[in-house]
């Protein structure tokens, strides 16, 4: 097991974001997160990389507790995220900040590696030709990607990314899907949130759903997809999933 | 190393250099008394510019730094009979540690907080020092004139000094360059960007900023000796000067925060300024007005706020790839 959550529950004042989650993830899957808005996933997700400290719970990445850690500690240790909201270095160039990525993360590289790190991952994502443009002058598309190039840059075990695909158009999404595919290719284990089904229901090897901050199912998509609270919490349509599915296919 | 051919950091030591030796050349103690304010200036406003323009943190009071140094120096060859190096030495290590202390516990706040706990700094150190009778207490110390015999008189000394401050402007500038080259740096100005993504992505920012105060304090701390050994004489009131904290805020925000040149051209344009103000004899309803170069200051940082923010040099940087090459 890659990661090991274990009863955790966030508490902020007299709202309890996160209650009693417990999950595993084996090594190389993508797990999707889903639920409606507010569920508590992105809280989850600042639980899991130490923004947040939990209230009760336990967290074990790779075999080592990381909750009470610093997030930079759980950084280095192989841990990288995207934000749901991006949040680029704006003053640096688009290379600046994915070196960054590769500096600080797990390699601690020095900044020569970390240029050439820089320049493979940019040409993987696509922003190779933006390389020495500010972050500011990127569009949203863009400043996804490079929310992306950064957290890959830092070579983690396990990324997270939290909604890379909202806001983007049609042709944009399936292409970052593509890239997604590409990335777990490589080894990498992830976990997803994310609001369009048909992209977490084709993506995702296991689906977790939110609902007021509770873990109310667990499965592949197409279990999920049928189970009936889920259905009355998010989905709405028993015949949606099915549908999306579908949808993909052709 | 490709870091040493950069046009960057030769145009910012050339322009250091050639100001530094213009006295040498014309042999005019009043030049070189201009020059030493700007030198002096160089010195602090880059080293500010460590904190201020790479990390992002606004010191008000940094200039504590300066005076904490200049009265551990001073003590030192007043009281201990020390020599000026070792005396200026120890100076920049006592104003390294008291940035090292304070990092750790007032690093954790962030924006305005910060601000107004660095202000707080000076004024408490201003206020404990007036307390110390060792130190002199509110009178402060006067150097005994026949120390300066054993740097050649008094007329050599102001040489001396003169040479240690340039000497300290061209470090300062140097230290500036490469910090901002280095991962060091890249994790500065990624805590300026955006602190909370800087630690997702794994920078150690309250070390990476603890070292940063650190590295912004030392020279301070070395010029505030020279500084006060040239005076003669040191006391809370010169030492702790709040607005001089200002000015050399001014001084950055006018040349350009974050960029290795901006301090330098910031501090010698505004002295530049700062001499003609001073030797003005403005009048208004007859009243003659003091210090008319705060209120020019005051403006001035208004106006670099609103209109340009990156500063003079961050202003041509943006202007042209070929000036984004030549000029750091």
């Amino acid at each position: 097991m890659i990661l090991e959550v274990k009863g955790v529950t966030k508490i902020f004042g007299g709202l309890t974001a996160v209650s009693d989650v417990s999950f595993n993830l084996s090594e190389g899957q993508i797990m999707g997160l889903i639920g409606p808005n507010g569920a508590g996933k992105t809280t989850l997700f600042n639980c899991i990389n130490s923004v947040f400290p939990v209230t009760k719970g336990n967290i074990t990445f790779r075999g080592q507790t990381i909750n009470g850690l610093p997030t930079y500690r759980v950084a280095r240790l192989g841990l990288a995220r995207t934000h749901q909201i991006v949040r680029p270095l704006n003053e640096l160039t688009v290379r600046e900040n994915v070196m960054a990525g590769a500096c600080f993360g797990r390699h601690n590289h020095h900044l020569a590696d970390a240029a050439r790190i820089a320049d493979e991952v940019l040409a993987f994502v696509g922003l190779a030709p933006r390389a020495a443009m500010l972050a500011s002058s990127l569009n949203v598309a863009q400043k996804k990607r490079l929310e992306l190039a950064r957290a890959l840059a830092a070579q983690p075990y396990l990324l997270l990314l939290d909604e890379v695909l909202a806001g983007l158009n049609p042709t944009e999404v399936s292409s970052m899907v593509e890239t997604i595919r590409q990335i777990r290719a490589q080894g990498i284990t992830i976990i997803m949130i994310e609001h369009i089904m048909h992209a977490i229901m084709n993506l995702s090897d296991r689906v977790l759903v939110l609902n007021y901050g509770e873990l109310i199912a667990e499965g592949t998509p197409q279990e999920v997809s049928q189970n009936e609270s889920v259905i009355q919490a998010y989905l709405g349509d028993p015949d949606l999933a099915e549908r999306l599915l579908e949808m993909e296919r052709e | 190393m490709k870091l040493w051919r950069n046009p960057g950091l030769w145009i910012a030591l050339a322009i250091v250099l050639i100001i530094a030796v213009i006295p040498v050349i014309t042999g005019s103690a009043s030049t070189r008394e201009t020059l030493f304010n700007v030198l002096l200036s160089i010195g602090l406003a880059s080293s500010l510019n460590i904190l201020l323009g790479y990390t992002g943190y606004v010191s008000f009071g940094h200039i504590v730094f300066f005076g904490l140094g200049g009265y551990a120096g001073f003590y030192l060859i007043d009281e201990a009979g020390w020599n000026l190096l070792p005396a200026a030495l120890v100076g920049g290590l006592t104003s390294g540690l008291l940035a090292l202390l304070l990092g750790m516990a007032i690093l954790r706040l962030r924006g305005a907080y910060f601000a107004l706990a660095t202000i707080g700094i000076n004024e408490a150190m201003k206020a404990l020092v007036i307390n110390l009778k060792f130190l002199g207490g509110p009178t402060g110390m006067e150097l005994n004139f026949q120390t300066y015999r054993q740097y050649g008189g008094a007329g050599q000394m102001l040489w001396i000094v003169y040479a240690g401050v340039a000497v300290i402007a061209l470090l300062v500038v140097m230290l500036s360059f490469f910090v901002k080259k280095s991962k060091f740096g890249l994790g500065l100005m990624a805590i300026r960007e955006d602190e909370d993504a800087a630690e997702v992505m794994g920078v150690t920012a309250p070390r990476a900023k603890t070292y940063a105060y650190v590295l912004s304090a030392i020279f301070p701390g070395i010029l505030g000796v020279l500084f006060f050994f040239k005076q003669g004489v040191i006391e809370p009131g010169s030492a702790f000067r709040l607005h001089m904290s200002i000015e050399l805020l001014v001084m950055v925000m006018l040349g350009g925060a974050g960029t290795v040149l901006g301090p330098i051209l910031g501090a010698g344009v505004y002295q530049i300024l700062r001499g003609s103000l001073l030797t003005s004899n403005l009048h208004l309803g007859g009243l003659r007005i003091r210090d008319v170069q705060l209120a020019v200051a005051g403006m001035l940082l208004l106006l670099i706020i609103l209109f340009i923010p990156t500063g003079a040099v961050g202003w041509l940087r943006s202007r042209s790839s070929f000036l984004r090459r030549v000029l750091e």
